[in-house]
C-alpha cells in the first residue's frame, strides 16, 4: 500500500468510526427492507409503506419528546402512561354515548383540549421539579409519575370504555387527507419542528452540551436544571398529544391500551442510534429508528412466523441495537 | 527519641530503605534514598508537591514494584509485588481522602473485609461491636460501635479508620495529610492517639505540609526536595524556619521565576467583587476576600484548604450558609452557574475536563458561554467559528483551527479553550483555579502572558493555587487559606517562598 492509501484507509477507519451510530440502523433498515421484499410478495408497495408510516405515527410523536430526554442523558420511563392518561383525559372531558357508564365531565371542545393539553403540562411539569429541584434521578421520578399516571385513568375510567372525543382530535386521529392520514402528518410536523429544535437553536446546542458533559456545561454557565427540566416537560407533552390523537386512532379510551409504546418509543430512539450516554444522535436518528421498527413489526406479519417467536426477535433486535450503541459510543470516547 | 536509643543497640530498624530510586518514563522521580523508621518511633516526612514523598510512600505501601535499590522490614529484604504484600508485611495506609464508608457502622467499617462469622456461618455482630467498642476504647475513645459512620465529624471517622488499620495488624503505619481536614482540638486528639500506638510499639510515617504539626509531633523528621532526601534530623533540634529552608534549597531564594514577588496591591483600585464573612457549613470559615478591577489577586493553600470550594461558591455552583457577596458595591447571590456567568464572572476549574467537551469541536466549546450573545434564540455556527478563529489566533492555540476536535488538542492548547470561552466578552471577574498546573512551560508562560494582560484591560482575577510559583507569578497581592479560614494577607513589598509556605 503507498502512502496515500494507508491514510485514506487511516481516514475512512476514523469516518467509519464516527459514524458507526448513524450508519449501522441505516443498513439495518435497508437489510430489513430487502428481506422482507423477497420472503413476501405483498410487502413491498406503496399502500403497505402508508400502512407502515401510519403505524408507527403515534410512537413517532412520543419519540420526539423521548428523544430530547435521552439526548440529555436522562430518560422518561412514563411517556405510555402519560399518553395513556392524557388519552383518557380527554374523553373523560367529552360527552360519551348513553351506554358508556361514567361519571364524565362533559365540555366544549376546545375547552375539553386545553384542558386535556394541561393536564400533559402538569405531568411533565411535576416530573421536572421532582428531576431538577429535588433531585430524584429521571429513571425513579418517572416510574413513579408512571404509576401515578396509571392511576389516573384507572380514576377516570373505573374499567370502562369511552369512544367520544371532540372533533378536532377525532379527525386529527383518525381522519385522512388526501388519502394520508392525519396522524402521519401529525407525526411528520412533530418530527420537523423537533429536528429544528435540536440542529438550528441555541436550546437544542445546550442539549447536547448537557448530554455531552453536564458538568462542563454547568461550568460553562448553562443553566443545566432548566436544560434538563425542560426536555422532561418537552417529553410530557409530546406523549399528551400522542394519547390524545392514539385515543381517536384506536376508536377507544381505555386502561393499559399503550402499554407496548414505551418500548416502542425507547426502541425507536436506541435502535436510530441515539446514544444512551447523551449528547449524540438527533432526530434523524429516531426517523431511521421508527422506520426499523415499523418494518420489523409490519414484515413479520406478512412472512408466515410464529407470532409468538415475534416477540422474542423484538426484543433480539432491541439488543443488537443496544449494543452498537454502547460500542459506537466507546469507539468515540477511545479516540 | 529513647526508643531510638533503645532499638540502637543491635536490633534492626523496622523499617530501612536504602538507595532506593525510581523513574517514570526515563524522568526520575526519586533519587538515591535512605530512610530508615525505628519501631516506637514517629517520623515526618515534608517537602514541597512533587518532591517524591508520595512515590515514598506508595513504594513501602507496594503500589509502585519496579523500583532500585533495597527495602528491608525488620533487617530482612522485601520487595513487595501488590498493596496486599506490604498489607499482609503489617504495613497500613490512612490517606487524605478517607475510605471509610458512610452507610456503615463504626464497627463494620471496623472489620469492613475481616467479619468474624458465628458457627452457623452467619455475621458475628455481638462479636463485632465488642471488639470494636474494645479497639476503639484501647486508644482512649469512647465511641458507640452502632454509630452510623457518616454521622461523626471528620476527626472521628479519621480515627476509626486509623483503628480499622490497627485491628488489620499494621506495624507500620503511614498517614497522609492527616491533620488537613481537622480543628486544633481534633489535632491534639488525634496526636494522643499517635503517641499512644507509638508506645505500644509500632512505627509511625507522617505525612505533611502542616509544618507546625509536624515539629510536635515527630521525632525525626525527613526533608525530601527534588526527588532527594536533603535533611534527616531529630525534631527536637528543627525550627520551622529552617524546615523550609532545606525544602526549597537555600541560596535560590529569588533567583528563579516564582520564588518570590513584589506585590502592588493598590488599595485605590475599585473593588468589583466583595466576599464578607462566607462560611459554606463544611469547609469554608468566614472567609473575606476583595477582588479588585485590574489586579489579581491569588490565594495559596494546600491541598484542602478550601480553595476549591471558594471557588464553587463564588461562581454559584454551590451556595453559602453565610455571609455575602457584593458586586460592584451591592449584595448579590449567586443561585447558579448561569445566573453567575450573566452577572460577568467567569471560572476556570482546576481539571479541564470539568468544563470541554472532548468529543465536540473547539468553535463549539468557545462559544458555548456566548451563545446567547450571538443571538437570543438561533445558533450562529458561522459566526461562532468566525469568534473562535479569533480567539485562536489572539491565545495562539495550534493549531488555530476552530473545527479541530478538542479532545486532538495537547493539554496547554485544552487549558487555552477553556480561556478562550470567557474573552469575547470581556467578564467582570475571572476566577482561575490552578491556571498552570501539568502545563509545559511555553504554555504556561503563554497562559502567563494571557492573564496578566487581561490584567491590565481592568478584570478583577482571582487565581488559586496549591504551588506557591504560580502565585508567586502572577499576583499582585496575596490570600493564604488554611484549614478554610484567611490565615494571612500579603498586600505590598517582597515575599518569598518562605513566607507562604510559613503561613499556611
Amino acid at each position: 500500500m503507498s502512502m496515500t492509501d494507508v491514510q485514506t484507509t487511516g481516514r475512512l477507519k476514523s469516518f467509519l468510526k464516527d459514524q458507526l451510530r448513524n450508519i449501522a440502523p441505516v443498513f439495518t433498515l435497508l437489510a430489513l427492507v430487502i428481506f422482507f421484499s423477497v420472503a413476501s410478495s405483498s410487502f413491498f408497495s406503496v399502500v403497505n409503506f402508508m400502512n407502515i408510516l401510519s403505524q408507527i405515527s403515534i410512537t413517532a410523536i412520543i419519540a420526539v419528546g423521548l428523544t430530547y430526554v435521552i439526548l440529555t442523558a436522562e430518560i422518561d420511563l412514563s411517556v405510555a402512561a402519560v399518553a395513556n392518561a392524557v388519552g383518557i383525559t380527554i374523553a373523560f372531558f367529552t360527552l360519551q354515548p348513553d351506554y358508556v357508564n361514567i361519571a364524565n365531565l362533559p365540555l366544549p371542545g376546545i375547552i375539553a383540549i386545553v384542558l386535556t393539553l394541561l393536564t400533559a403540562l402538569a405531568f411533565g411539569l411535576i416530573t421536572a421539579f421532582g428531576v431538577t429541584w429535588i433531585g430524584i434521578p429521571s429513571f425513579i421520578m418517572t416510574l413513579a409519575i408512571m404509576q401515578i399516571a396509571n392511576g389516573v385513568s384507572a380514576l377516570l375510567v373505573r374499567g370502562q370504555i369511552a369512544y367520544s372525543y371532540p372533533e378536532l382530535i377525532t379527525m386529527l386521529g383518525s381522519g385522512s387527507i388526501f388519502g394520508i392520514r392525519w396522524t402521519i402528518i401529525v407525526a411528520i410536523i412533530f418530527l420537523g419542528v423537533g429536528h429544528l429544535v435540536l440542529t438550528y437553536t441555541r436550546f437544542g446546542r445546550y442539549i447536547y452540551m448537557t448530554g455531552g458533559n453536564r458538568e462542563a456545561a454547568e461550568y460553562s454557565g448553562v443553566n443545566v436544571k432548566f436544560i434538563i427540566g425542560s426536555v422532561m416537560v418537552i417529553s410530557a407533552v409530546c406523549s399528551g398529544i400522542a394519547g390524545m390523537l392514539a385515543v381517536a386512532y384506536f376508536g377507544s379510551a381505555q386502561q393499559n391500551q399503550f402499554d407496548s409504546y414505551l418500548l416502542d418509543a425507547i426502541a425507536a430512539v436506541v435502535v436510530g442510534g441515539t446514544s444512551l450516554f447523551g449528547g449524540r444522535g438527533g432526530i434523524g436518528n429516531t426517523i431511521i429508528g421508527l422506520l426499523v421498527l415499523g418494518v420489523l413489526n409490519n414484515g413479520l406479519d406478512h412472512v408466515q412466523i410464529d407470532s409468538f417467536l415475534k416477540i422474542l426477535i423484538r426484543g433480539l433486535i432491541l439488543l443488537s441495537a443496544l449494543i452498537i450503541n454502547v460500542y459506537a459510543q466507546r469507539l468515540k470516547e477511545s479516540e | 527519641m529513647t526508643a531510638q536509643t533503645d532499638s540502637g543497640g543491635g536490633l534492626p530498624p523496622l523499617l530501612e530503605l536504602s538507595g532506593v530510586s525510581k523513574s517514570f518514563g526515563g524522568i526520575a522521580a526519586l533519587k538515591d534514598v535512605d530512610m530508615v523508621l525505628q519501631a516506637g518511633e514517629i517520623h515526618g516526612l515534608v517537602g514541597e508537591n512533587g518532591a517524591g514523598k508520595s512515590t515514598t510512600m506508595k513504594i513501602i505501601a507496594g503500589v509502585y514494584h519496579d523500583y532500585d535499590g533495597e527495602m528491608r522490614i525488620d533487617g530482612t529484604r522485601v520487595h513487595f509485588r501488590s498493596a496486599r504484600e506490604a498489607l499482609a508485611a503489617g504495613i497500613g495506609m490512612v490517606h487524605q481522602e478517607l475510605s471509610t464508608i458512610p452507610d456503615l457502622t463504626v464497627a463494620e467499617n471496623v472489620f469492613l473485609g475481616h467479619q468474624p462469622l458465628t458457627k452457623m456461618g452467619t455475621v458475628d455482630w455481638a462479636r463485632i461491636n465488642k471488639e470494636a467498642k474494645r479497639l476503639i476504647a484501647s486508644l482512649g475513645l469512647d465511641i458507640d460501635p452502632k454509630t452510623r459512620m457518616g454521622s461523626l465529624p471528620v476527626g472521628l471517622q479519621q480515627l476509626v479508620e486509623l483503628s480499622r488499620v490497627l485491628f488489620s495488624g499494621a506495624r507500620i503505619i503511614i498517614l497522609d495529610e492527616p491533620t488537613s481536614a481537622l480543628s486544633p482540638p481534633e489535632v491534639k486528639r488525634l496526636f494522643d492517639v499517635l503517641r499512644k500506638i507509638k508506645a505500644d510499639g509500632r512505627g509511625i510515617i507522617f505525612i505533611s505540609h502542616f509544618l507546625d504539626d509536624v515539629l510536635e509531633i515527630s521525632d525525626t523528621v525527613t526533608v525530601f526536595r527534588n526527588g532527594k532526601k536533603v535533611a534527616t534530623e531529630p525534631a527536637a533540634t528543627l525550627t520551622k524556619d529552617a524546615v523550609i529552608s532545606h525544602m526549597i534549597g537555600r541560596g535560590s531564594i529569588g533567583m528563579h521565576m516564582g520564588e518570590s514577588a513584589d506585590l502592588t496591591g493598590d488599595d485605590s483600585k475599585p473593588v468589583v467583587l466583595a466576599a464578607e464573612a462566607i462560611s459554606d457549613g463544611k469547609q469554608l470559615r468566614d472567609v473575606s476576600l476583595k477582588l479588585r478591577a485590574g489586579e489579581i489577586t491569588g490565594v495559596y493553600g494546600f491541598m484542602g484548604c478550601g480553595q476549591i470550594e471558594l471557588a464553587r461558591a463564588l461562581f454559584g455552583k454551590t451556595r453559602i450558609k453565610h455571609g455575602r457577596f457584593l458586586l460592584n458595591g451591592s449584595q448579590k447571590s449567586f443561585k447558579s452557574t448561569a445566573a453567575a456567568r450573566g452577572e460577568g464572572i467567569a471560572f476556570v476549574p482546576e481539571n479541564r475536563r470539568m468544563m470541554l467537551f472532548r468529543t465536540e469541536p473547539v468553535y463549539k466549546n468557545v462559544s458555548i458561554a456566548i451563545l446567547d450573545r450571538i443571538h437570543r434564540l438561533l445558533l450562529k455556527p458561522k459566526s461562532e467559528r468566525a469568534i473562535a478563529g479569533t480567539r485562536a489566533k489572539d491565545l495562539q492555540i495550534r493549531p488555530p483551527n476552530p473545527n479541530m476536535m478538542l479532545g486532538s488538542l495537547s493539554g496547554g492548547n485544552q487549558q487555552k479553550v477553556a480561556l478562550a470561552k470567557w474573552l469575547t466578552h470581556l467578564p467582570k471577574v475571572l476566577i482561575l483555579s490552578e491556571p498552570t498546573r501539568g502545563m509545559d512551560v511555553g504554555a504556561k508562560e503563554d497562559v502567563i502572558r494571557i492573564v496578566k494582560d487581561l490584567r491590565d484591560r481592568g478584570v478583577a482575577i482571582l487565581v488559586l493555587s496549591t504551588e506557591p510559583e504560580t502565585i508567586l507569578t502572577l499576583a499582585d497581592r496575596v490570600s493564604v487559606l488554611r484549614k478554610g479560614r484567611v490565615a494571612k494577607e500579603f498586600n505590598s513589598g517582597t515575599i518569598h517562598k518562605a513566607d507562604l509556605l510559613a503561613a499556611a
